[in-house]
């Protein structure tokens, strides 16, 4: 019992410690991409708005929204855990974690938890201000949560794989814009697959952000551009094999310890 | 009782590079010990092998009687390092993260109480709201300390905890640590300060290419490896060329003789009068760690002795 409480405890003060790290700088890690989500919605919903329909009865401004939350919390919960490693590796003071009995398991439970964290808080409030702007319906709850849960641990995973991965910062700036930038514009934030040409629907076909943005877009309106079964198999399955990849660099000490 | 630290056999190989070549080392609790050696000599790689840092490539090592790989959650628990590189986390100020060095470890608010005790030895009490970003130097090597101690580890093992440290700051630093290992804390520390090692630690390691070439209480060593000096003043004169042999260093005519028995004081004397050298100045002087430290690892003292007898 007593190793238990401790090994909670540890866990839970390491969380702790990772959420108060971006809290500490939230005009920078929530405020400002809430406000990049909104230029978007602003300049798109106006330029498009008369001229894209992507379904019956969806106005192109309410179609857009899922799809930028969902952008933003992916981008956010991959920026958590990537950061704060990177960061704390080239600062050095990694040594302070890396000295105490937490278990490979214990870190990335704590760092995937912070990171989801931040991915949901900064959706949630892209969403509460985008009520201002627009209604949005809500059609199935469930697959709503289901999706953003799985995003933001499929993108925590990947960051704490790119963290580990990187020796300097402009690694990590690589990785954030010839990996994760492509893979979330090209996945149909902006529109629906069913717009592109059949070579690139098929492109699109392989990425497993279009399958977050779907499912999660479906919850909102009932409709997607594939099954939300789909989707969940996909994500699920790239979930599984990030946290396996993930897990794999940290039991072995990659990078961390020699 | 289960030794504070246990090296059996330890080989550490970097590629081609045995960074440590066969370590056997056992440290009793309650000990204060020395590690030294030169740059190099494998000093850091060890502590990092008992820290979990790295992985030994043959042997094992043990903290408390726990291996440090296979049982290094409980190893880690009795283990507090400072790491030699001023590192800090830019976030949060001292209390905060002692607090959550602490909770690493499975501590909460019942560990407040240490916390406010190491605060206090350490003289960090006014700096605890502080956040470590704004710390001097000095302050956050006492931070450093402190963030070790947090979780109240029985073996507390210093990596050059005095480097570049002012002298006031270094005497109190001391202070501190003498008090932990009279409370039972055992004490390992680095150092390239030999006379500290002299005055702390009760036995020192010498250490050289990976290997330890020399492991006794202080004063065996002193008595082993370093005999007496005796120090000439010559007003000028040459020294004779029988006592080249024992010369140590030698500037401005005077000369220090390197003694492994007193009774060669009386050649030392019987040579000058038959050179016909009158003495100015003539003093014995006790032997320091510095003597034992070259005379087993550095080879610097004969490359000394050369460039004087050149010159």
């Amino acid at each position: 019992m007593r190793l238990i409480n401790q090994k909670w405890r540890g866990t839970y003060t390491l969380f702790k410690k990772e959420v108060l790290r971006f809290w500490r700088v939230a005009f920078q890690t929530v405020a400002s991409p809430v406000l990049t989500a909104l230029l978007y919605l602003l300049i798109f919903s106006h330029v498009l708005a008369s001229h894209v329909q992507v379904y019956e009865n969806v106005a192109y401004t309410a179609f857009l929204i899922p799809g930028l939350i969902m952008m933003s919390l992916l981008q956010n919960a991959f920026a958590n855990s990537s950061s704060s490693l990177i960061q704390s590796k080239v600062m050095g003071n990694i040594v302070f974690i890396l000295l105490t009995p937490l278990s490979y398991l214990q870190f990335y439970i704590a760092l995937l938890a912070a990171a989801m964290i931040r991915g949901l808080f900064v959706g949630f409030v892209i969403y509460l201000v985008a009520l201002f702007f627009v209604d949005l319906p809500i059609v199935h709850i469930g697959w709503i949560l289901t999706f953003a849960v799985l995003g933001s641990a499929l993108l925590g995973t990947f960051g704490i794989i790119a963290g580990i991965w990187a020796d300097k910062f402009d690694q990590m700036a690589a990785f954030q814009n010839f990996v994760i930038m492509p893979l979330t514009f090209l996945s149909g934030v902006f529109y629906s697959i069913h717009s592109l040409p059949p070579f690139w629907q098929v492109v699109s076909k392989f990425n497993p952000f279009f399958y977050m943005i779907d499912g999660f877009r479906f919850g909102f309106f009932g409709k997607g551009d594939v099954s939300p079964w789909l989707s969940l198999m996909v994500v699920i399955g790239f979930l599984l094999g990030l946290a396996w990849v993930c897990l794999k660099m940290l039991k072995s000490g990659y990078k961390l310890r020699g | 009782m289960k030794p504070a630290i246990q090296f059996n056999r330890v080989h550490k190989h970097f590629g081609e590079l045995q960074a440590l070549n066969g370590i056997d080392l056992t440290i009793p609790q309650g000990e204060f010990f020395g590690l030294l050696g030169p740059n190099g000599a494998g000093k850091s790689t060890l502590i990092n092998i008992l820290a979990g840092l790295l992985k030994p490539t043959y042997g094992s090592a043990s903290v408390m009687g726990y291996d440090v790989v296979n049982d290094y959650q409980a190893a880690r628990m009795a283990l507090g390092v400072v790491p030699q590189e001023l590192v800090f986390d830019p976030f949060f100020n001292v209390r905060e993260m002692l607090r959550f060095q602490a909770g690493y470890f499975g501590r909460g608010r019942e560990n407040d109480a240490w916390v406010d005790e190491i605060l206090e030895g350490l003289g960090l009490t006014d700096k605890a709201h502080t956040n470590m970003r704004k710390l001097s130097g000095g302050m956050k090597r006492r931070a450093l300390i402190a963030q070790a101690l947090a979780h109240k580890p029985p073996v507390i093992v210093l990596d050059e905890p005095t480097a570049g440290v002012d002298v006031e700051l270094r005497q109190m630093l001391w202070e501190f640590i003498k008090k932990l290992n009279r409370d039972g804390h055992t004490i390992v520390l680095t150092t390239h300060y030999l006379e500290e090692a002299e005055t702390l630690c009760s036995r020192v390691a010498m250490m050289k290419q990976g290997e330890i070439v020399a492991l006794d209480s202080t004063a065996n060593l002193l008595n082993k490896y370093a005999g007496k000096n005796l120090r000439l003043d010559l007003g000028g004169a040459p020294l004779p060329a029988p006592l080249f042999s024992m010369l140590k260093s030698g500037e401005h005519g005077v000369y220090m003789l390197a003694l492994s028995h007193l009774s060669q004081v009386e050649f030392a004397l019987s040579e000058l009068r038959k050179a016909n050298v009158q003495i100015d100045d003539m003093q014995l002087i006790e032997p320091d760690l510095e003597d034992v430290f070259m005379s087993l690892v550095g080879s610097a003292s004969h490359r000394n002795t050369d460039s004087i007898l050149q010159s």
